[in-house]
């Protein structure tokens, strides 16, 4: 498992738009993995919280984009509340969904929701999950 | 409280007109009885839930600004919720337009055909705040025709009522408000570790698997401490910890349901009101044979 | 008619690279009242000096600007070179064109030379109305006060005594060792504190001239360096410890039991007791909040049963008053309080203990004899987690720091805990492992390797009761997981704070402490152990925290800076002060009220303003007060400073 890393992948415009969106100081992270350890949706992920942002500090673009983790996050702030650091992982990953969104790529589009769950669900899950979840 | 009522301006948000109309009705009811009147805004739109992540899209705050303006055009300058979604999401609006002067006047513009521009002037309260810091818990308790004694439950706050802290209603590592408000109507609140934990939320549409996992978690351990019932705050979450349990059954085969209440069915039981308010024909799983068994309701 | 002498350093690009230094010297040579102006590139150099030495003579200047660094820096360096050659050394003055120049005008030259030329001309004008100045002498009382009785206090009282001076040592508990008593065993050696702490302790309670006031807190400090007035509270013990031979009969028969601070709450102890067997003094105190006599007005057994008569319930507080030269402030460390932690149960999990309390658990001599027996159930824990950080290194919610020891400390009581109880697993969930001391990471790798203790790279999200057990949600990012432990017992290593009262002791003494309450050193690098103010020193973990042989490195380092002031016979003053003009001072108090060092006061006979020039500090608040103008500053009158605006201020 080699991976090459040069002033490229560092300073590009992955890490600038993630830091850009995001109005988060990637660097601030030291992987103290303390968002892993509060995670209630870690089981369902491939790659750990604590283990994107240290990606996207390596400037592994393909790979935290193309990860499951960023799409099972439920936003529940745990890792915000708990961050020594004050890093806001939940707008990082905002901004990694939303790179992919703004390509008028969707995760969740209307169309694929199957018809019992539309009738079964509240408004408010498909609001909020169409919200997060669609371009 | 006797004579003239308090009014306070209410904001429903979507679910609590249909599939949480058990949670609109039996709250209207108590607070009623406890001598405020929460008037519903004439006119108002989606909270416009999930609360935007991003620092560029300005776009996504006109929802819930739009619902302050309409609470401003009502003479009034404070608006109460019951649904922990539409509290996060019009709170925080709310505290970025206070902070940030250069994209309230942007807001401000963009909805140019509004008749009234919004200057920071509402506050956003939850239910919870109101009892606590209004009524006040203590005289909850003086109001209390029936006491709910006997009825062990294990209050669930999710996710966003607490957290990100700066806009919490309660300390997000050991909140305590539900359970000043559960023992104030005389219930008996047990302790469980996964009373802040995530359900799973927005997930329930098209990763069922995620949330009957969390939901198992959550309520195996209200259920491992004694618990009776869960009270909680949340559409969603009601949906997620209650109607989920069909599903949680067939994945789990030793789990034994539990009913799930909203805070403000218990407060309008404990007050004495007619069952009718509290409609529990849209609880999921059926909370009237745990509240016969208590004596706290009657009948078949 | 003046003769001024001006000296433009380079200091390499540092000055250079922004302003045309030699178009400097040029036109400052064409200045009113300076006969030679030259640049070099380092001034504080030999060669630099010796050019000033040379002109002065030469030249025969009568008043010398060097244009350079900031006089902080080299001020003194400079006046000792006149000096040398027969200047008065107040006939010189600093321009400070670097940090007030070049460096915060690098992105405009032109104008950063205008300005240089400014300053120094200003500079020159000052100096023509410069006046001799002699330093003034003061005594020095060659006696020290060390406040705090624990390792650090006690090494620093023992080397100053050894030195031949006499010490007081104030401690407030009723006996000397500190925290360092309360340990189990100390890394790398393994040794027993107790062991190696004692036999100096003792040597401080039998040296002739040390004496030592424990149970006694300080009141309140005046003076100045060489001078101190101190008083000093002796707290009421309610036991004549002249009398008293410490047999202990009185603690055996007192029927009280109360959670005791010396074994962090884990074990009791009598209303009447001493801290531990081996205590310097070993005399009881009454815990007069505990005592049945003073709460009830009942019992009184142990002055039944003293047969040397040595209670005494009326016993007062006393004040006691001591002249020193010298302060060492070794007020020592605490742990932060678990119970601020929300994610570690705010404190309320008996089985979540801290590491001091690990410590007792541990100690062969303590509650446990050394087994760490469950608080909550007395059950031998089999699986004990150590969370490393709790409160350090947190900027958003707790201490921004490192706390320096817990690394080491942990890995120790891990080794000590598996020793005990050989089939237990120990687990340590940490960021970074900090072993950076003689023989440290030795020690480390071996309790890792023999001692088997899993190390987890993470820190700790969560813990909570379940069950009879506790859990510990932490991660382990080398494997990107979440880490779930069912633990029987978990050690938080919590922050290293300053000592409870240690901010309210900084406060009277006005000594400068940073935002957590850590004593701030006179430089971080060059001074670690003096502290800003002049005849107070620090040592030990009250300046930062740290484990004992730096701490007993530092209080040898701040007992040697007292042994050097006392070894001289009177101390200088600096001779720029204030200076009262008797016949316009018409006495009003203005300047006795705003004086930060009580150094004014108003004769009541003369009505006039009267200044102590030993403790006059030169700030100037006095001069700027003054309504009439009567008060001005030797070296800075208005009329010297009239004349550096009327330079500025010309177009």
């Amino acid at each position: 498992m080699r991976t090459e890393i040069s002033v490229k992948d560092i300073k590009s415009k992955f890490l600038d738009k993630v830091e850009e969106l995001s109005e988060e100081n990637i660097y601030a992270c030291y992987q103290c993995g303390k968002c892993s350890a509060g995670c209630p949706s870690i089981s369902e992920m491939d790659i750990s919280p604590c283990e994107i942002i240290r990606l996207v500090q390596l400037g592994q673009e393909k790979e935290v984009l193309n990860s499951k983790t960023i799409w099972i996050c439920s936003s529940c702030f745990t890792c915000v509340t708990r961050c020594p650091k004050g890093v806001d992982l939940a707008k990082v990953m905002e901004a990694l969904r939303q790179i992919t969104l703004r390509k008028n790529v969707d995760y969740v589009s209307p169309l694929s929701i199957p018809k019992e769950v539309l009738s079964q669900v509240p408004q408010i899950a498909l609001v909020s999950s169409l919200r997060k979840f669609s371009s | 409280m006797k004579g003239a009522k308090m009014k306070i301006s209410y904001f429903p948000g979507c679910t609590l007109k249909t599939m949480a109309k058990n949670f609109e009705d039996s709250a209207l009811a108590s607070l009623s009885f406890l001598g405020i009147e929460m008037v519903e805004l004439l006119r108002w739109n989606c909270c416009g839930t999930v609360y935007s992540l991003t620092s560029d899209d300005l776009i996504h705050q006109v929802a819930p600004i739009r619902n302050l303006i309409r609470v401003k055009e009502e003479r009034d300058t404070r608006v109460v919720t019951l649904c922990s979604m539409c509290y996060h999401t019009l709170k925080r609006a709310n505290k970025l337009v206070k902070e940030d002067k250069e994209k309230l006047d942007k807001l401000n513009n963009l909805m140019y055909r509004e008749d009234v521009k919004y200057n920071g002037e509402v506050e956003v309260l939850h239910l919870l705040e109101i009892l606590k810091n209004e009524v006040g818990f203590d005289q909850v308790s003086k109001k209390v025709n029936m006491t709910l004694k006997g009825l062990k439950v294990a209050p669930y706050y999710g996710c966003l009522l607490l957290r990100p802290p700066e806009v919490g209603l309660d300390d997000p590592e050991s909140p305590t408000i539900l359970k000043d408000f559960l023992e104030s109507v005389g219930a008996e609140v047990i302790d469980y570790p996964y009373e802040t934990e995530c359900c799973g939320s927005y997930h329930t549409v098209v990763n069922i698997n995620l949330v009957v996992e969390r939901a198992y978690d959550i309520l195996s351990s209200a259920i491992s401490q004694k618990a009776e019932a869960i009270v909680l705050s949340c559409p969603l979450c009601g949906f997620n910890l209650d109607n989920r349990q069909k599903e949680i059954k067939e994945k789990f085969s030793d789990f034994t349901s539990i009913p799930v209440f909203y805070f403000t069915q218990l407060l309008a039981l404990s007050l004495g009101l007619d069952e009718k308010v509290c409609r529990f024909e849209l609880n999921f799983i059926d909370p009237r044979p745990l509240l016969k068994s208590k004596h706290l309701i009657g009948g078949v | 008619m003046s003769r001024i002498g001006v000296f433009i350093c380079h200091c390499g690009l540092n000055i250079a690279g922004t302003v045309d230094v030699k178009k400097v010297a040029k036109l400052l040579s064409n200045y009113s009242g300076v006969v030679c102006s030259t640049d070099y590139m380092y001034m504080c150099s030999d060669p630099g000096q010796d050019m000033i030495k040379k002109m002065v003579k030469e030249k025969k200047l009568d008043g010398v600007v060097v244009a350079a660094c900031s006089p902080t820096m080299h001020e003194t360096t400079f006046r000792n070179t006149i000096a040398s050659v027969g200047l008065n050394p107040y006939k010189i003055e600093i321009a400070n064109i670097r940090e007030q120049c070049s460096w915060v005008h690098q992105d405009n030259k032109e104008r950063a030379t205008e300005k240089a030329v400014k300053i120094i001309e200003a500079t020159v004008e000052k100096v023509k109305l410069n006046k001799p100045l002699a330093p003034l002498s003061v005594p020095i009382t060659k006696r020290a006060l060390v406040i705090g009785g624990g390792i650090a206090g006690i090494q620093a009282s023992l080397d100053i005594a050894d030195s031949g001076y006499e010490v007081i040592l104030v401690e407030k508990n009723q006996s000397i060792g500190g925290h360092m008593l309360q340990l189990s065993e100390t890394f790398p050696t393994l040794d027993c504190p107790q062991c190696i702490a004692t036999p100096k302790m003792v040597q401080v309670g039998q040296h002739p001239r040390i004496k030592l006031l424990a149970y006694s807190e300080v009141e309140e400090v005046s003076g100045y360096v060489g001078n101190f007035k101190v008083k000093i509270r002796r707290k009421a013990s309610f036991v004549n410890w002249d009398k008293c031979t410490g047999c202990g009969l009185c603690m055996e028969k007192c029927p009280v039991r109360v959670p005791s601070e010396f074994n962090e709450f884990l074990a009791k102890r009598k209303a009447i007791y001493t801290l531990f067997p081996q205590a310097v003094p070993n005399k009881p105190v009454i815990d007069s909040s505990n005592c049945l006599y003073f709460t009830k007005g009942k019992c009184r057994v142990c002055e039944k049963n003293c047969s040397l008569k040595a209670i005494n319930f009326k016993q007062r507080d006393s004040l006691v008053e001591e002249k020193v030269g010298a302060i060492i402030v070794a007020t020592g460390f605490d742990l932060m309080n678990k119970a601020e932690v929300g994610e570690c149960g705010y404190g309320k999990y008996k089985d979540v203990i801290d590491s001091l309390q690990v410590e007792r658990l541990l100690a062969p001599a303590g509650p446990t004899e050394g087994i760490p027996y469950r608080p909550s159930d007395g059950k031998i824990p089999k699986e004990v987690v150590f969370i490393q950080c709790v409160g350090s290194r947190d900027p958003e919610h707790y201490y921004p720091y490192c706390s320096k020891i817990c690394c080491m400390y942990t890995v120790k009581q891990a080794m000590l805990y598996k020793h005990a109880v050989p089939d237990g697993q120990a687990y340590v969930f940490y960021m970074d492992i900090r072993c950076n001391g003689k023989g440290y990471e030795e020690f480390l790798q071996r309790g890792i390797e023999e001692d088997r203790i899993l190390y987890l790279r993470g820190r700790v999200s969560k813990i909570f009761k379940d069950g009879d057990k506790i859990k510990v949600w932490g991660a382990d990012t080398l494997t990107g997981r979440k880490i779930e432990i069912s633990a029987d017992l978990v050690v938080l290593a919590m922050a290293m704070v300053p000592s409870k009262g240690a901010k309210k002791l900084a406060d009277k003494l006005r000594l400068a402490t940073d935002d957590y309450g850590f004593l701030t050193e006179a430089h971080p690098k060059l001074r670690p152990v003096e502290s800003l103010t002049a005849g107070y020193f620090l040592a030990g973990a009250a300046q930062a925290p740290k484990d004992i042989p730096e701490t007993v490195a530092q209080a040898s380092g701040a007992a040697s800076k007292v042994d050097s002031l006392f070894s001289k016979d009177e101390l200088y003053h600096e001779p720029i002060i204030a200076n009262v003009d008797e016949e316009v001072c018409a006495g009003c108090g203005i300047c006795e009220v705003l004086c930060p060092y009580s150094a004014i006061e108003i004769d009541k006979q003369e009505k006039v303003a009267k200044i102590n020039p030993a403790l006059c500090e030169g700030c100037g608040t006095c001069c700027a007060a003054c309504p009439s103008g009567a008060l001005e500053l030797k070296g800075f009158r208005r009329e010297q400073i009239l004349s550096m605006i009327k330079v500025f201020t010309e177009v």
